[in-house]
């Protein structure tokens, strides 16, 4: 009798759509997850801040790097030409060369500093103003300042810097370059540098993560056989693992933006006293939006892909007998 | 319901549990297999829920052969089947209520849905008090009837149990039979392996008896028989075959 009853109720039950039953499931899967880890929050703790330090490591070199080319930004003027004419040319002869250089393919621009104006700019900054006054004649010659294209290599600085030294109207051209374009190869090779050690630490990231499921896998063996014997699908016991690995990635790359940020509040202050010392408004760069993203998208990902690794080693062994 | 032909399991170190084994369940029956322990008892229950695979001969379940199901289905398979074990094999770390409701969330059925199947479970092993309640806080009886429940809240069409009394005194044991037996009623067939021949004589059910591997003795073969089992099965309201 009380079978039957049990049939009818079942009948009249209204059915849900399967995408509810599919977005509950993950819901319940992703929460369930969430509450392992909560579960156990000092092993969980360490686990996250372990892979945060490992993203937090690349992501404050690179932040290093990208202020070094923000300040280093500010020195374009260091590759400049500075093209002393001869004392005898005249300043229409100057205007004249100043257009013809202008026209070259390797060269943006060129601004003429009259002599006249050299003149009045030293006597206003070097104090000597006074002393100046007493001279006969202005012994400065006029001056091209001329900047190179931008797509300039080092030969292609040496050729520009001999044709214009062989001008007739030259009479010497100073450039005081090598050291910025040194600087500048330097930065580009730590940046590579930190790409190959990336890579390398998120391969520990996912040796990190992929362990812990890996254990996580072993201390669920007994629910693991039962939910397999009673007829449950790979996918279904995979699931919540690789829950846990996105939450383990997720709250990785939080905490490291945390690290990162924090760093950079303290190094603020000095920062700014530093750059007071030269006389410059300078601040430090922190990461911006989308560099935050990808370093909690990283996270998150190489959690996914560390789980899924420990999860297609372990899990299918584990079958019952 | 079940038809085994001519299996045989070898394990890898060379010991045959089957040898040529064949029977016949049909549908709607309740069928004991009996036999010693090393009988091959359990062997034939993991090949028909496909724990395992027979070395040769061929079991069909429900018009499927067993050895044309890939790797990949048998999830599917094994929720067509409600299994109940020795050791219940209960998960202590949830409610009663979320291991009888395991199947469900396995298969997706909606949370509602499945409320209200596990509740009809529940109710019909007598257990809906203790529904909150983590299975190692019941006795071992009550526990076995949460793994009953959870066995058959899906409505399988096949029950089977492995020793489902091994660990329970007289009694108890009778309890859960006579559970077994009002499932059995309503048209589920239940095979279940057991040692406990006191028990099983007491419910007059067909008697498949094991020995070294191959049927010994099926009841069926004897026509008295069988014909008392079809009288203990009219469903026409009789008084319980138990006393």
């Amino acid at each position: 009798m009380a079978v039957r009853q049990h049939r009818d109720a079942l009948s009249a039950a209204r059915r849900s759509s399967p995408l509810t039953i599919w977005l509950s499931r993950h819901a319940s899967n992703c929460l369930g997850a969430l509450g392992r880890i909560a579960r156990q929050p000092f092993a969980s703790f360490l686990t996250i801040l372990v892979i945060a330090v490992t993203l937090a490591l690349p992501a404050s070199m690179h932040l290093v790097i990208k202020n070094a080319r923000s300040v280093s930004g500010g020195w374009d003027s260091a590759l400049d030409f500075s093209l002393y004419l001869k004392p005898g040319v005249t300043r229409t002869q100057a205007e004249r060369l100043a257009d013809i250089i202008e026209q070259r393919a390797d060269v943006e621009t060129v601004t003429l500093i009259p002599a006249d104006e050299a003149l009045a700019e030293f006597k206003a900054q070097s104090g000597f103003g006074a002393a100046l006054d007493h001279l006969a004649e202005n012994p400065l010659p006029h001056t091209l300042v001329v900047r190179p294209g931008s797509a300039m290599t080092g030969l292609s600085v040496t050729l520009l810097n001999e044709e214009l030294a062989n001008l007739p109207e030259t009479d010497f051209v100073q450039v005081d370059t090598e050291w910025v374009q040194r600087f500048l190869v330097i930065l580009d090779m730590l940046q590579r540098a930190i790409t190959i050690g990336s890579l390398l630490l998120g391969a520990a990231i996912i040796v990190i993560i992929g362990n812990t499921i890996r254990l996580d896998i072993q201390n669920r063996r007994e629910e693991i056989e039962v939910t397999k014997l009673i007829g449950a699908s790979n996918a279904f016991v995979r699931r919540p693992f690789l829950y846990s690995g996105l939450w383990y990635g997720l709250g990785g790359g939080t905490l490291a933006l945390i690290l990162v940020g924090y760093g950079v509040y303290m190094l603020d202050a000095p920062a700014g006293r530093l750059a007071g010392l030269y006389n410059s408004a300078y601040r430090l760069l922190s990461l911006d939006l989308r560099e935050s993203l990808a370093i909690i998208g990283t996270g998150v990902l190489l959690g996914l892909v560390g789980s899924w690794l420990a999860v297609a080693r372990h899990l299918r062994r584990i079958e019952p007998r | 319901m079940i038809q085994v032909e001519n299996v045989v399991k070898r394990f890898p170190g060379g010991q045959e549990a089957l040898r040529g084994l064949s029977l016949i369940v049909d549908k709607g029956e309740m069928v004991f297999v009996t036999g010693h322990s090393g009988a091959g008892k359990s062997t034939l229950l993991k090949l028909i829920a496909l724990i395992d695979r027979p070395t040769s001969g061929q079991v069909l379940v429900d018009g499927q052969n067993t050895r044309r199901i890939p790797r990949r289905r048998i999830p599917a398979y094994r929720r067509q089947i409600g299994m109940v074990f020795q050791d219940h094999k209960l998960l202590n770390d949830r409610p009663v209520f979320d291991n009888v409701a395991l199947p469900l969330v396995i298969a997706g059925v909606g949370r509602r849905e499945a409320a209200r199947k596990v509740r009809a479970a529940l109710d019909q092993v007598d257990l809906l008090r203790k529904e909150k309640q983590p299975p190692e806080t019941l006795s071992s009886g009550e526990q076995q009837r949460v793994g009953i429940a959870r066995a058959i809240v899906s409505r399988p069409k096949l029950l089977i149990a492995d020793e489902p009394t091994g660990n329970l005194d007289p009694d108890l044991s009778l309890e859960v039979m006579r559970i077994f037996r009002r499932f059995n009623e309503v048209g589920v067939t239940v095979l279940i392996a057991s040692h406990d021949i006191a028990l099983i004589d007491q419910l007059g059910c067909r008697r498949i008896r094991l020995e070294n591997g191959v049927v010994q003795q099926d009841d069926e073969d004897e026509e008295d028989f069988v014909a008392d089992y079809a009288e203990n099965l009219r469903p026409d309201g009789r008084p319980d075959p138990w006393p």
